[in-house]
């Protein structure tokens, strides 16, 4: 073992940050869809579901990553299901991005102003057209710069997939250093690579909020 | 419909919001091509009246009917009641996200099924009724607060109501844009529109009113046509008026 840091260390750190970004937009991709349906069940004129899907935040925001991902990689094979490294990351990172994503776009569909339901309800409009036509597309609006801004908590926390073995860039990194026994420099680099994917998204997620948010009318009466 | 029948009323209408009682037995009515104005201190309970007319709240004891509808009544075909009426608030409440045309054409579309093409049409003449036809592409936000608020009322003419309810609609615009506003409700009264309007503008009201109702404490104090502003019966009403509201 031993040796110096060569090509082939940073090409294969290289594939680490691909799979890094890869895993990010799984659980962007996957936990997008299951926030969609968790937060049109929050406002759901149900109180059951409203219930039910309060509940399934409440639970995933209390329980951490770590948890979930050994839950889903060492507990489903007792119970006879076996899962790849790459399934159980998706899976945790998808339930766990979906509460997360359901309850911020809850408080954007929440943020849209009464007044916006009422006008559309005195046109005779149906809940579903409200929804659909008039109260989404201004709660997308409010829904993007936080949304964003969700996706650098992202990139970070695919980082935990390194426990169920998944090599991603935090687990290429361990594996390199495992050889080389140069932590400080090879943690380093990971450092440097995660802030280059997470900085800009951060800058984006500012420069949308400061291009003045939703649009909505400008005098809101009591 | 017989030409007798009111097109809204209201009759022993209670409605309380937890202790507090808002609506104290209230009746009143409104003749198909009347205006009827309410007016009233703040907390008088006559924006409740008027929103209970739309079921924006539902009434705890009495009934009304409106255009047939029996409002009170938990079967109430909801969206076919506001097909039949127009509400116009004080906030506007455009959709931001819509130009003027799409802010009109939307519930035409959705709601009656009404061609793209035709509720287009439909926009055209209910902008030029209040004086926008050269602002259909317009975004809300680039629009006055007057300008808005016409919109507003053009949006809600498109649906062709029976009756419109107009709530303080121009109590956020200052004195030169409410005039623009209360220019194209007395256009609208001219062509014969059943209304009820809630107001602070008296000069308005005493322009426009077929029937006043004042409301104090939850109930109608005193009603009468317009002339009761000039000679009002009870001291409370006399007292709201010289107040200058």
């Amino acid at each position: 073992m031993g040796g110096s840091l060569n090509a082939n260390h940073l090409m294969f750190l290289g594939q680490g940050a691909l799979w890094t970004i890869g895993l990010s937009l799984i659980a962007l991709i996957g936990g997008g869809l299951a926030g969609a349906v968790i937060a049109l069940c929050r406002v759901s004129p149900s109180r059951f579901v409203r219930l039910l899907s309060g509940a399934y935040v409440q639970l995933i925001q209390g329980t951490p990553l770590l948890v979930i991902m050994f839950l889903t990689y060492f507990g489903l094979p007792t119970l006879g299901f076996s899962v790849s490294p790459l399934a159980a990351a998706s899976a945790s990172l998808t339930v766990y991005v979906g509460a997360y994503l359901g309850e911020i776009w809850r408080g954007c569909i929440q943020s849209v102003p009464r007044q916006q339901w009422e006008a559309a309800e005195g046109l005779a409009l149906s809940r579903t057209q409200r929804m659909i036509k008039v109260i989404l597309p201004q709660a997308v609006r409010i829904a993007t710069p936080p949304t964003v801004g969700f996706m650098v908590q992202i990139i970070k926390n695919t980082s935990l997939a390194s426990v169920v073995g998944f090599v991603e860039l935090a687990r290429s990194g361990q594996i390199i250093n495992n050889s080389l026994f140069e932590p400080l420099l090879i943690y380093a680099i990971i450092a440097v690579i995660y802030f280059a994917l997470c900085f800009p998204i951060s800058r984006l997620s500012r420069k949308l909020e400061q291009r003045g948010g939703p649009a909505r009318p400008k005098i809101l009466a009591v | 419909m017989p030409t007798q029948e009111p097109i809204v009323a209201l009759r022993g209408v209670h409605k309380s919001f937890g202790a507090l009682k808002v609506l104290d037995g209230v009746d009143f009515e409104v003749q198909r091509g009347n205006v009827l104005v309410i007016i009233g201190r703040s907390g008088s309970g006559k924006s409740t009246a008027l929103r209970c007319i739309d079921r924006f709240e539902t009434i705890d004891q009495g009934e009304i009917v409106v255009c047939g509808h029996r409002v009170h009544d938990p079967r109430l075909n909801l969206r076919a009641l506001r097909q039949d009426i127009g509400i116009v608030f004080q906030s506007y409440n455009l959709f931001p996200h819509l130009t003027l045309e799409e802010n009109i054409i939307l519930a035409p579309c959705s709601v009656k099924g009404v061609s793209k093409k035709q509720a287009r049409e439909q926009a055209r003449l209910a902008l030029a009724q209040v004086g926008l036809e050269d602002k259909l592409h317009q975004y809300p936000e680039q629009l006055s607060g007057g300008q808005q608020q016409r919109g507003a009322i053009a949006r809600s003419l498109a649906m062709q109501p029976k009756v419109m309810l107009f709530d303080e609609v121009t109590s956020a615009l200052d004195p030169e844009l409410t005039g623009e506003v209360l220019k194209v409700i007395e256009a609208l009264a001219a062509d014969g529109m059943t209304m009820v309007m809630v107001t602070h503008e008296m000069g308005f009201a005493r322009s426009i009113a077929d029937t006043v109702v004042f409301m104090h404490r939850g109930k109608v104090h005193e009603t009468g046509p317009a002339s009761i502003l000039s000679a009002p019966a009870t001291p409370e009403l006399a007292q709201f008026v010289g107040a200058g509201f």
